[in-house]
């Protein structure tokens, strides 16, 4: 469901730029590829981030399990959350 | 290596008979100090190429037997200053990476600081100062009288400002000596293999300083983080030493294995400490890392290190609780206590409170629960939230939030994080005349949140900042009227 993707995405993308604003941050171009922790969010930041994408999508995909692997790049980050949404009912329209 | 540590006994003591050619590396992030050098150069009259650790040398005189506050901002200074001034001064205050500097006349007052040792320019106005950082220049030794150590380490207090607690060399390398005793992979010369440490964890607190203790008397190198050192460039850095055994917090590791540089490392050993190591980490690292032998300690500066649990399951067997030997550990009302000769002495300062009760235990304030035959850390009784490692008070976030004057009153709770163990998340009751809910307003919401953010930001340390405000129409009270706070 490329549509869902995309939300996730932009609601991803979305909260980086928020905490990156509120801690004044400059910002890596937010490309896949990106390494996360050279994005100019430190782990802090990044924690910051999954606890708001929780409030804002209804799910922590690092929680459901004691087996997840942890994201290096931004588009394994966004895959984590694609993929736990399908086992998830999220409205992402209106998240997104 | 099992012969009583000498009453007087010091890190320069303990490492007196080390053969040469033993004695291993420290490595900072901006270069590397042979032990063996820092220990024997100046009785051979040999320079050392130590950025300012002559001057340490020169000044040793003045400073022994006097109380002397270490606030460095590099580690490695800090890790000479140790071993140079270990058995010399009366005092060692260690200083915590980051230490607000409204908090040291405090500690410069309670502890009868009488010098200070920096890399900075800040003397604190102190009769003598020490600066570890300057030019190099041949050293001349000069025979200094001997002194008992006392160690101070700080640890976050309620208010905000650090509590100052007495350790001594003895309680601090009880728990080495045990492990060397053991010889459980600790020591350089057990398998033949050299031992080379490195920590994410500052050895300026306590976790990290117990790593400093193993290396130096297990007779290995050790890897220091540099003050502002990127995680992928340390990984590197450990990976080119070829780093044999690692610590540090679960939020380190989360961190380290966030890195494309996770694989620039190969440890035997990986111990977490600090904080609640959860079964995911464990899991997240065996498979990462699958030739290394993970454990984790529990350890606290007030009741020093508890025990290790190395079968690679979260928690610990109930069977160590009452048992007797060198730690003795009880459940109390939930809680875990622990009586041992590792446990710091006192507390330091007016008004200190006894640091263990009437049977000689700790009570370390952490929550646990049996299930089975195991136990499992549910939190801190007192609410204190533990960030990556850094404790944060509740009382002290409440009070910057309660300023927005929006606010009537607000709440302050841990919520769990993958990343980072824990995070702080925030409850907070509007004024009635503030209430969205009552005037139909959508919009004032977010605009307290980000205002309420900023508040904090002004305030408060990074990691005491709420990652999450939830606006609730009441609180809970208790009977004495203070907030219902939930381990």
């Amino acid at each position: 469901m490329p549509q869902q993707s995309m939300s996730i995405k932009a609601t991803v993308i979305s909260e980086i730029h928020q905490i990156a604003a509120d801690d004044r941050k400059a910002l890596a171009p937010l490309t896949d590829d990106l390494v996360l922790l050279d994005s100019g969010l430190d782990s802090l930041a990044i924690a910051i981030l999954v606890a708001r994408l929780e409030e804002t999508l209804g799910f922590d995909p690092f929680t459901e399990s004691d087996d997840v692997a942890y994201p290096v790049t931004l588009g394994d980050f966004i895959r984590f959350y694609e993929q736990a949404a399908g086992s998830h009912s999220v409205d992402t329209r209106q998240a997104g | 290596m099992n012969r009583p540590p000498a009453p007087t006994a010091s890190i320069r003591d303990r490492l007196a008979d080390a053969p040469e050619g033993s004695l291993r590396f420290l490595h900072g992030a901006a270069g590397s100090v042979c032990l063996g050098h820092l220990l024997r150069a100046t009785s051979l009259g040999r320079p050392v190429d130590v950025d300012g650790r002559s001057r340490l040398v020169a000044a040793r005189v003045q400073l022994a037997g006097r109380s002397v506050l270490i606030a460095t901002r590099d580690q490695l200074a800090t890790a000479l200053a140790l071993i140079e001034l270990d058995g010399v001064a009366r005092r060692l205050i260690v200083c915590t990476p980051d230490l607000p500097s409204e908090h040291l006349p405090a500690i410069v007052s309670q502890s009868d600081a009488e010098a200070i040792v920096s890399d900075g320019t800040n003397g604190l106005g102190l009769p003598l100062q020490v600066v570890c950082d300057g030019a190099v220049t041949p050293a001349q030794d000069t025979p200094t009288p001997r002194c008992r150590t006392e160690w101070v380490l700080l640890t976050s207090g309620t208010t905000g400002a650090p509590k100052l607690l007495v350790h001594s060399f003895a309680s601090l390398t009880a728990p080495i000596d045990c492990a060397i005793a053991r010889s459980s992979g600790s020591s350089a010369r057990s398998d033949g293999q050299e031992v080379v440490w490195g920590t994410f964890y500052d050895i300026r607190r306590y976790g990290g300083l117990q790593i400093f203790f193993r290396a130096l008397l297990g007779r290995g190198s050790l890897v220091l983080h540099g003050a502002s050192e990127p995680i992928g460039e340390f990984l590197q850095r450990l990976g080119a030493h070829r780093v044999t055994h690692i610590s540090g917090t679960p939020s380190h590791w989360r961190r380290a294995l966030m890195s494309p540089h996770a694989r620039a490392i190969a440890p035997r050993y990986i111990r977490l400490s600090g904080e609640i190591a959860d079964q995911g980490i464990l899991n997240a690292l065996r498979s990462f890392y699958p030739h290394a032998n993970v454990g984790h300690a529990f350890a606290s500066t007030e009741a020093g290190v508890g025990f290790e649990v190395n079968d690679g399951l979260e928690g610990f067997p109930a069977s160590i609780v009452g048992t007797p030997g060198d730690v003795e550990i009880k459940i109390i009302g939930g809680s875990l206590r622990i009586r041992s000769t590792r446990s710091a002495v006192r507390y330091l300062g007016e008004h200190a409170a006894p640091l263990v009760d009437r049977e000689g235990f700790v009570d370390t304030g952490d929550m646990v629960e049996r299930r089975g035959d195991r136990c499992y850390f549910l939190g801190r009784r007192t609410g204190i939230i533990n960030v990556g490692g850094l404790k944060v008070h509740p009382e002290e976030v409440e009070a910057a939030i309660n300023r927005h004057p929006a606010v009537r009153m607000s709440m302050v709770r841990s919520t769990r994080s993958r990343m980072t163990g824990s995070l702080v998340a925030a409850d907070v009751v509007l004024k009635a005349e503030f209430d969205p809910a009552a005037a139909g307003d959508d919009e004032s919401i977010p605009v307290f949140k980000r205002q309420i953010i900023q508040l904090c930001r002004d305030q408060l340390a990074p990691h005491k900042i709420p990652a999450t405000i939830r606006f609730v129409p009441a609180l809970e009270l208790g009977a004495a009227g203070k907030l219902a706070r939930h381990a």
